[in-house]
C-alpha cells in the first residue's frame, strides 16, 4: 500500500480502479519496415474508419451536452481524417520507403504541424494540437492502443491524468468517473471548480501520480482530505467503505433541509445562492435547493470556440437559464476572461503576470462592441425572469461608471428597438481587489449590491498566485488582513443599505460562516453542493453569539490564533 | 476554368470556413484546386487549405477541371464572397 498527498479539490469518498488518461500528445513511434503494402493500407483505412466512428460519437454527445457550436469542432476533425492530401502523401511514402502507416502518418502530419506551429497567429498555432489529437487517435488504433475519450467512458473508474482542461472535465461522464487525480493544479484551478460543480470527488496536484499509478490499481481517496491510497490494505479499504456509508447517511440528514428557508437560530433570514457556469449546473442547483443564482460565470460560453458568440447565440443560452430558474433571480457576471482563462480568438498577447494584467472588465471596456453585445443579450433575458448584472475586477470608480454607461447605452438601444426590459434589474460589482474593498463606501452610492469574490480578493490581498503550489500555504482565507477588508465592505454596505453578498469559496467555509452572519451578509453564494450543509450550519447559529465571536477574532493578529478560536466556537454549537 | 477572388472573413481562412469550403467542394466530381502564389492545393484537403494560412484579403485563384467545373467555380466563389455564410 502506498499513500500520496495532494491538494483537496472536490470532497467525497472515491473507491475504484485506476484508469490512466494519457492526454499527452506525443506518441513514441518506431520506424518499421513492411512486408505487404496492400495489407498495411487496409490497416490504415480500418484505423481511419474506427477513428471516424469515435469522433462522430463524440460529436453527438457534445451536441447533446454543449450545443451545436462546440459540436462543429468535430466536423473539422472528421474532414482532417478524410483529407485526400494526407492520405495520398502517406500512401506514397509507404510504397516508396516500405515503411509502416503509423510511421508515414507521423512524418506527414509532423510536416503540417511544423507549418502550423510556425504561423504568427495564435489561433493557427493552436490548430497544430487538433492535428495531433485527430491523427494520434488513428496512430493509437494502428498501434493497438486504446483511445480514451472521457465522454465515452462506460465502466466505473477513477481517472488519473496529468491535467484536465475545463472542456475535458465538462465532457466527463459523471456516472462512470467516480473521482479523478491529477499531477498538477490547485484548489481553484478550473478542473477543480468544475469537479465541485459536478460533485465528482477529486484530488489535484498529486506530483507524478500518473507515473506511480498502474492501470487497474485499486485507489481510494477522500477528496476533502487530499490523501490518496494506492492498493490499500483491507483495513483501510473497509474504513473508506464505512466512511462512504456515513457520508451517505449524512446526506440523508441534510436532505431534511430541502425546501426550508435559511434561518439562523434567532430567525434571521439569509439567502443561500448557487454558483453556476452552464445550463447543466442547474441540475445540481435544483437538487441542492439553492435559492437563487448568486454568480453565473458567463465566460464558459466564450471558451473552447473559434470566435465570439453573437448576441443572439448568447441570448439563446442565457434565456434558457433564466427560464429554467422559474422566477428565482439570476446574477450574471459579465465576461471574466484573461488570467488563467484565455480566448485564442481575442489574440491577447502573452503576459508575464496575467492575473495582474489584461483581464475581465479591463478587456470589456477596451472592446466595447464585445461588451455591449453581452450586456444586450443579458438585458433581453429580463423579460423572462428577474436578473441582476455584476461587473468583475473593478479597481476604481471610473471603471464602474464607464461600465454602467455602456450598460445604459445598451438599455437605451434595446428600448428604442421596442424590446421589453424589466425596470428593476439590480446592478452590482464584484469586490475582489483590495482598492475596491477600501473604496466600498464610495462605490456603495452607485450600485445595488456588492458581491465579494474571495478567491481573487485573497490572492490579491496576500500577494499569492493561487495556481502556485509552492506558496499555497500563504493563500490563506483566515489572514486577519483579509478579514478586516471584508469587514470594511460589510460596514460600507450596511451604512448605505446596499445588499451584501459573497460568491467565493469562503462563503461556505464552516469556520468562517459565523463571522459572515455577524457582519450582516444578506446572501452567500456557493457551489450548489455546499448549500444544504451551510443551511444546516446557519440554523444552529445565533446572531448575538456570532457578533461576540467576530469582535474577539478582529482583535487577533495571526491566522493560527483565529483558526483556533473559530474551531473552539464550532465545537460549542 | 478559373476565377480569382479574395478571402473576406475577418479572421482569414479558419477551421470553420475551411471545413465549409471542403464540404462544398466534395459535392463536385471535378478536380478543384486553390492556387496561391503559384502553390496549387487540392480544395478538398482541409489540411492543405489551412496550411496556406490565408488571411483577410489574401488573393486566391480557384481552378476546376471536370464535368461540373463551371458549376463548382460558381458555387464556391459565391460561398467565398458571402464569407462562407458565417457572418
Amino acid at each position: 500500500m502506498m499513500t500520496y498527498k495532494g491538494i483537496s479539490a472536490s470532497p467525497g469518498i472515491a473507491i475504484g480502479r485506476a484508469f490512466l488518461y494519457d492526454n499527452s500528445l506525443n506518441l513514441q513511434i518506431e520506424k518499421r519496415e513492411i512486408a505487404s503494402f496492400d495489407i498495411e493500407v487496409e490497416r490504415l483505412k480500418e484505423a481511419i474508419l474506427k477513428s471516424k466512428k469515435e469522433i462522430l460519437d463524440i460529436r453527438n454527445k457534445t451536441l447533446e451536452k454543449l450545443g451545436e457550436e462546440k459540436a462543429q469542432i468535430f466536423d473539422a476533425h472528421v474532414l482532417l481524417l478524410e483529407d485526400p492530401e494526407i492520405l495520398s502523401q502517406v500512401k506514397s511514402m509507404m510504397s516508396a520507403d516500405r515503411v509502416s502507416p503509423e510511421w508515414a502518418l507521423e512524418q506527414v502530419t509532423q510536416n503540417f504541424i511544423n507549418i502550423f506551429e510556425a504561423m504568427d497567429d495564435e489561433y493557427m498555432k493552436e490548430r497544430a494540437s487538433d492535428i495531433k489529437d485527430v491523427f494520434n487517435r488513428v496512430k493509437r488504433h494502428l498501434l493497438g492502443m486504446k483511445n480514451m475519450d472521457l465522454s465515452l467512458l462506460e465502466e466505473e473508474i477513477i481517472l488519473v491524468a496529468h491535467d484536465l482542461t475545463p472542456s475535458e472535465t465538462a465532457t466527463m461522464n459523471k456516472d462512470s468517473v467516480l473521482g479523478f487525480l491529477t499531477n498538477i493544479g490547485g484548489r481553484t484551478s478550473h478542473s477543480a471548480i468544475m469537479a465541485r460543480t459536478m460533485e465528482i470527488p477529486a484530488v489535484v496536484g498529486v506530483s507524478n501520480i500518473t507515473d506511480i499509478v498502474k492501470e487497474d490499481d485499486l485507489i481510494v481517496f477522500d477528496g476533502e482530505e487530499g490523501k490518496v491510497y494506492i492498493n490499500p490494505s483491507k483495513e483501510i479499504l473497509d474504513q473508506f467503505k464505512q466512511r462512504k456509508e456515513q457520508l451517505n447517511s449524512h446526506k440523508v440528514e441534510l436532505e431534511k433541509f430541502i425546501g426550508m428557508k435559511s434561518l439562523t437560530a434567532d430567525n434571521k433570514e439569509i439567502e443561500i445562492a448557487g454558483n453556476i457556469g452552464q445550463l447543466q449546473d442547474l441540475d445540481s442547483f435544483e437538487r441542492n435547493d439553492a435559492e437563487s443564482v448568486g454568480l453565473y460565470r458567463t465566460e464558459f460560453l466564450f471558451m473552447d470556440r473559434e470566435q465570439t458568440p453573437t448576441e443572439e447565440e448568447q441570448y439563446q443560452v442565457y434565456s434558457k437559464i433564466v427560464q429554467r430558474l422559474n422566477g428565482k433571480e439570476c446574477i450574471f457576471r459579465t465576461l471574466d476572461i484573461g488570467g488563467d482563462k484565455k480566448l485564442p480568438y481575442l489574440n491577447i498577447a502573452h503576459e508575464e503576470n496575467p492575473f495582474l494584467g489584461y483581464r475581465a472588465i479591463r478587456i470589456c471596456l477596451d472592446n466595447k462592441e464585445l461588451f455591449k453585445s453581452q450586456l444586450r443579450a443579458i438585458l433581453r433575458t429580463s423579460e423572462i425572469g428577474p436578473i441582476g448584472i455584476m461587473f468583475p475586477m473593478i479597481s476604481n470608480l471610473e471603471e464602474l461608471l464607464e461600465a454602467k454607461s455602456v450598460l445604459s447605452e445598451a438599455q437605451n438601444e434595446l428600448i428604442s428597438e421596442g424590446k421589453k426590459i424589466r425596470d428593476n434589474i439590480s446592478i452590482g460589482m464584484m469586490i475582489e481587489i483590495p482598492s475596491s474593498a477600501l473604496l466600498s463606501d464610495i462605490f456603495a452610492k452607485h450600485v445595488d449590491f456588492f458581491s465579494i469574490g474571495t478567491n481573487d480578493l485573497t490572492q490579491y490581498t496576500c500577494a499569492v498566485d493561487r495556481m502556485n503550489e509552492k506558496i499555497s500555504h500563504l493563500y490563506d482565507p483566515f489572514n486577519p488582513g483579509l478579514l478586516r477588508l471584508i469587514e470594511i465592505v460589510s460596514k460600507a454596505a450596511s451604512e448605505n443599505k446596499v445588499k451584501l453578498a459573497m460568491c467565493g469559496s469562503m462563503a461556505h467555509d464552516e469556520l468562517l460562516v459565523p463571522l459572515f452572519i455577524a457582519m450582516g451578509f444578506d446572501e452567500l453564494s456557493m457551489s450548489p453542493m455546499h448549500v444544504l450543509p451551510t443551511r444546516k450550519l446557519i440554523s444552529k447559529l445565533s446572531t448575538d453569539s456570532c457578533k461576540n465571536l467576530l469582535s474577539q477574532v478582529m482583535k487577533m493578529g495571526s491566522s493560527k490564533e483565529i483558526i483556533k478560536e473559530l474551531k473552539k466556537y464550532k465545537e460549542l454549537i | 476554368m478559373e476565377k480569382t477572388l479574395k478571402i473576406q472573413n475577418e479572421e482569414g481562412l479558419h477551421a470553420r470556413p475551411a471545413a465549409i469550403l471542403v464540404k462544398e467542394a466534395n459535392a463536385f466530381s471535378s478536380n478543384i484546386n486553390v492556387v496561391v502564389n503559384g502553390n496549387e492545393i487540392n480544395a478538398k484537403s482541409i489540411m492543405g487549405l489551412m496550411a496556406l494560412g490565408l488571411k483577410k484579403d489574401s488573393e486566391i485563384t480557384l481552378k476546376a477541371e471536370g464535368d461540373d467545373a463551371q458549376n463548382a467555380i460558381d458555387t464556391l466563389s459565391t460561398l467565398i464572397n458571402n464569407k462562407f455564410n458565417l457572418h
